[in-house]
């Protein structure tokens, strides 16, 4: 199971990885493997504002459905149009081709929130 | 160790495209003696496309064998958590399939319909006896249209109060029909965590209980199978704060005359009658949900209701405030049939020891079990009772053991719900088995926690006894084939 250093966790399982005043956003592999094979992924439109805490999108595995969580509230700028043809990347390349939006972030203070990667490694231990 | 499942005749079925020939037919018509009169040529369709012809024996073999390949209560034990998949009695079949039940036309004049109107209202009355509410409804035709009729007439109290309320708080241990009907009624769904212990927290829900929150559905027991202890303060809570509280009454079978959800403080609830009062289920229904509610959101009931007159019954359709007609005519009658005939069969003793050995059932199996399975909430479960795979040995998940149950011929039973379990097997044996049915089935589950140790192979491949193997379930649903194709 990996745990990329450079990246911020919810205890929800979505990665945010934070670059100036953009977070890309994703689920964990953690989360792929608790899911299993995905199978149908639902994303939010460009320009859809998310708040963090709430959900901004779908994940469908053989064994549920389950929803998506804002890390972090802001506009999104971008989302991963190919995700949702090739659902099946959410489970192959979790932290890579699975990004799932780009948030342009309101406050940056939300980011203080989020787990490390150490952190994140513990509560998933703790969770099974 | 006995074990139903073995290599037999099983017979092959093609598709009714497949056993198509042309010029077969199932009828025998006389020549016609009138002069044929012609469509105009527009709407007449050249040809149909591979539409089959068959014979009557072509079409009562196929479907007689189809029917071969079904697995249901009547052929074994169906342990399917949280679907109540109990044996319902031949008897309410007949019942329901009497005459003057069946063919009762639905705009007879009610002095016409005197006894189906008195069968609804005793139902009625009965159901009110075993909840504790006031008023009732039997329109709903199922579970899920009940809790809609539920949360719908809960929008319209609030409504005629100023409304305003636009939130209702779900915990995770509620049944996933809760939110979407939440949410088709226009209310933002506020999830709510329940405890370590598996049920709701009075602290929590005080927490998030503001003038924002129309109230709480909650399934009681809940899908751990474990009874909301604290429920009674946490109906306070919500009532405190102009709340109300919506109870999912799928799981009643596990209270009926020990515990009334309306003494409870909950202020409207479904019944699941297809599962707590027999009628075969599954396959699509029909179903009957009917609604019992607290006097204060009585006027808002689905009109029209069946009342009480001097010298009958009739049909109330003077109801003001009501939300409206949920259902054509009065619901899925048949139920209901099925349902009063279950009632007066058991009585209210009868009841009560069925929803008994619901409870004593779930709990010799998890009796049985616990010490080789891992079980993640330890305290007595009531109908229901919820292991993890996380003791399963030789890399075996909960779906290796669903396919295995399936080699020793048993339906599995529900697996990775609720959601708050990690590989979650949910078994709910209901009160229809006896022990050596229970037993025989705990056997297999234990031998197959051994086959995993040591042949996980087994399991791995497993179903080996069916007519098809472990289905890629993941390409079925990426990329399903819905239409045949020559």
């Amino acid at each position: 199971m990996e745990f990329p250093e450079e990246l911020k966790y919810t205890a929800e399982h979505e990665w945010v990885l934070s670059e100036a005043d953009i977070a890309t956003v994703g689920i964990s592999d953690f989360a792929q493997d608790a899911l299993g094979d995905v199978v149908f992924v639902e994303l939010p439109e460009v320009g859809t504002q998310v708040e963090a805490g709430k959900p901004f999108g779908v994940v469908e595995s053989v064994k549920a459905v389950s929803d998506v969580y804002a890390p972090l509230s802001g506009e999104v700028v971008e989302v991963n149009a190919e995700l949702p043809d090739a659902p099946e990347m959410v489970n192959t390349s979790p932290y890579e081709d699975a990004w799932m939006i780009k948030i342009r972030v309101s406050d940056q203070a939300e980011l203080e929130s989020l787990m490390d990667a150490a952190a994140y490694q513990e509560f998933c231990e703790s969770e099974h | 160790m006995s074990r139903l499942g073995t290599r037999g005749l099983v017979l092959n079925e093609k598709l009714l495209f497949e056993l198509s020939d042309s010029g077969r037919k199932g009828y025998s018509l006389p020549a016609s003696d009138v002069p044929p009169a012609q469509l105009d040529a527009e709407l007449v369709r050249d040809t149909v496309e591979g539409f089959p012809e068959l014979s009557e024996v072509d079409v009562v073999r196929h479907f007689t064998r189809l029917s071969t390949w079904n697995y249901g209560v009547d052929s074994g034990f169906y342990p399917l958590g949280s679907c109540t998949m109990k044996y319902n009695p031949k008897v309410n079949e007949v019942a329901c399939r009497r005459p003057g039940m069946a063919n009762l036309h639905p705009y007879t004049p009610d002095r016409l319909a005197q006894g189906a109107l008195a069968l609804m209202y005793e139902l009625q009355e009965g159901l009110k006896e075993i909840s504790g509410f006031p008023a009732l409804t039997l329109q709903p035709a199922a579970g899920a249209h009940g809790e809609l009729t539920g949360m719908l007439m809960v929008r319209a109290w609030h409504e005629s109060r100023g409304g305003g309320r636009t939130r209702v708080l779900i915990p995770d241990t509620a049944h996933g029909t809760n939110p979407a009907t939440a949410a088709l009624c226009g209310f933002e769904v506020v999830p709510l965590a329940s405890g370590p212990d598996g049920v709701l927290n009075v602290e929590d829900v005080r927490a998030k209980m503001d003038d924002s929150v129309a109230g709480l559905m909650v399934t009681n027991p809940n899908t751990l199978g474990l009874f909301e202890s604290q429920i009674r303060e946490i109906c306070n809570v919500v009532h405190e704060k102009g709340g109300l509280v919506y109870c999912d009454g799928a799981n009643l079978n596990a209270l009926m005359g020990i515990a009334r959800p309306g003494d409870l403080g909950m202020d409207v609830m479904h019944f699941n009658m297809h599962k707590t009062f027999s009628t075969p289920h599954g396959g699509g229904g029909p179903g009957a949900g009917a609604v019992g509610v607290c006097q204060a959101l009585e006027p808002f009931l689905p009109a029209p209701l069946v009342v009480k007159t001097g010298d009958g019954f009739r049909l109330d359709h003077d109801r003001p405030q009501s939300i409206g007609r949920l259902r054509a005519f009065n619901g899925n009658f048949g139920v209901m049939v099925r349902a009063w005939a279950y009632l007066r069969s058991l009585g209210g003793e009868g009841l009560k020891r069925s929803s008994e050995l619901a409870v004593l059932n779930a709990n010799y199996i998890r009796a049985r079990l616990e010490e080789v399975f891992h079980l993640p909430y330890k305290q007595r479960s009531l109908h229901e009772v919820v292991f993890s795979d996380k003791n399963l040995g030789g890399d075996c998940h909960t779906l290796d053991l669903a396919k295995r149950l399936i080699d020793y011929g048993y339906h599995p039973p529900t697996i990775y719900f609720p959601l708050v379990v990690h590989g979650a097997i949910m078994i709910e044996p209901t009160e229809s088995e006896s022990k050596q049915v229970i037993d025989e089935f705990c056997d297999a589950m234990l031998a197959i926690a051994k086959e995993a140790e040591e042949n996980p192979e087994l399991l791995h491949e497993a179903p080996r006894c069916t007519k098809i193997g472990r289905l890629d379930e993941t390409r079925a649903a990426r990329q399903p084939c819905l239409c045949w194709q020559a």
